[in-house]
């Protein structure tokens, strides 16, 4: 098998302690069958722990589900660990069940997408395509 | 922000030698950046002669077995063992790529993640893009990326598919191959590939039921069995041991012993 262009490399993740891990899963399932290679890092993750992975990993972007209501202060502290490390350059976009206004805090803090309760599996894979212009 | 903060890369020459640089200096971005690179685009490898792999005592350690049989767990417990002796350790994971969508899942790493913080130890997730023999068709490239950053072991774990995938032979000191028990009779113990080529034969799981019939099955025919249960840990000091002898036998240097004297 030819391999036209690199594939894109996403790290697919739960943060903190929430275990409920079925939506994530899929959402790992999904980007695989698009072609991506997902570094698939399961459970309980620290945010230390997912910027360091995401860095020794090369990836291009990081996705996080967050269902314990956490979502904020997690994914500000991705967002800044990854400045920490010069990595801003990894986008990050996540879901869960995250309420209106913090979507808007979070993404002009640079969380790039946040998708929610019934969003379609082909609308986030749509997304983390177009993160890298493909050749 | 420095000018290689972005993708994606330009294979020229000045990039590759400050690339090169950066990866002697033990710079982790760097080192993850070049194995990229090695991935993707051919032209990369000139790189490798610009590194510095020279006087460096690094031994390789492939993991190999069956799927499910708990390489990536024993990998974990041996990274363990060789952080306490104070080495920097650095792994190669190999998982495959969909023939279909060429897709990977890698997941190799999840049973590792316990090592994600600790800055003296490097895990890379490697998909075997369409490549056959066990590895990724960059594996023994990203071998002499780690090597030249400075990691004293490494230990590179193969998609473990079964018994022709055998290409880890030729890149690693030593090799050990992972089995459970109750996949198979004595006479798959007899049969040519994986376990011709292991260098040491661990039933992991010995806890399950079947796994002294396994142990026979195996003595009969290779040389040197060992049994454990990663998950709590139990049999991997002598694991360590043996890999260590067998080290020792063939007149390579030690691990640890650098350190050690």
């Amino acid at each position: 098998m030819a391999v036209a262009s690199a594939p894109l490399r996403i790290l697919i993740g739960k943060v903190g302690l929430d275990g409920h891990d079925r939506g994530v899963k899929l959402i790992a399932r999904a980007l695989r069958d698009a072609g991506m290679e997902v570094i698939f890092t399961g459970l309980h993750q620290t945010p230390e722990q997912v910027v360091n992975t995401a860095i020794q990993e090369d990836v291009d972007a990081i996705g996080l589900s967050i269902l314990s209501g956490a979502h904020k202060t997690l994914f500000r502290r991705v967002r800044e660990l990854l400045k920490e490390q010069d990595a801003e350059d990894i986008a990050l976009f996540g879901g869960g069940i995250i309420p209106d206004e913090d979507v808007a805090t979070l993404t002009a803090d640079g969380v790039k997408a946040l998708f929610r309760p019934g969003a379609p599996i082909q609308e986030i894979v749509a997304f983390v395509k177009g993160l890298k212009p493909q050749g | 922000m420095s000018s290689h903060g972005s993708h994606p890369f330009l294979c020229d020459l000045h990039d590759l030698v400050i690339l090169a640089e950066q990866v002697g200096a033990g710079n982790v971005r760097a080192v993850s950046r070049l194995i990229s690179l090695l991935e993707n685009h051919p032209g990369a490898r000139e790189a490798l002669r610009l590194l510095n792999n020279s006087s460096r005592g690094t031994m390789v350690i492939g993991v190999t077995g069956y799927p499910g049989a708990g390489k990536s767990t024993v990998v974990n417990r041996l990274v363990s063992v060789y952080r306490q002796r104070g080495l920097k350790v650095g792994v190669l994971a190999v998982d495959i790529s969909s023939p279909v969508t060429g897709g990977a899942l890698l997941g190799d790493r999840i049973r590792m993640q316990e090592h994600a913080l600790d800055h003296e130890v490097y895990i890379r997730s490697m998909a075997t893009r369409g490549y056959h023999g066990g590895l990724a068709p960059a594996t023994g490239d990203a071998a002499l990326v780690l090597e030249a950053a400075g990691y004293e072991v490494i230990l590179i774990e193969t998609i473990g598919v079964g018994q022709n995938e055998i290409d880890i032979v030729d890149l690693a000191h030593i090799v050990v191959a992972v089995v459970a028990p109750g996949l198979g009779d004595e006479i798959q113990a007899m049969k040519a590939g994986l376990l011709e080529v292991a260098h040491i034969v661990v039933v992991n799981k010995r806890d399950l039921p079947g796994a002294d019939n396994t142990l026979r099955d195996l003595r009969e025919w290779c040389p040197n069995v060992l049994r454990t249960v990663a998950t709590t840990g139990e049999g991997i000091s002598e694991l360590a041991a043996a890999i260590m002898a067998h080290q020792q036998s063939r007149g390579a240097r030690l691990v640890g012993e650098a350190r050690n004297c």
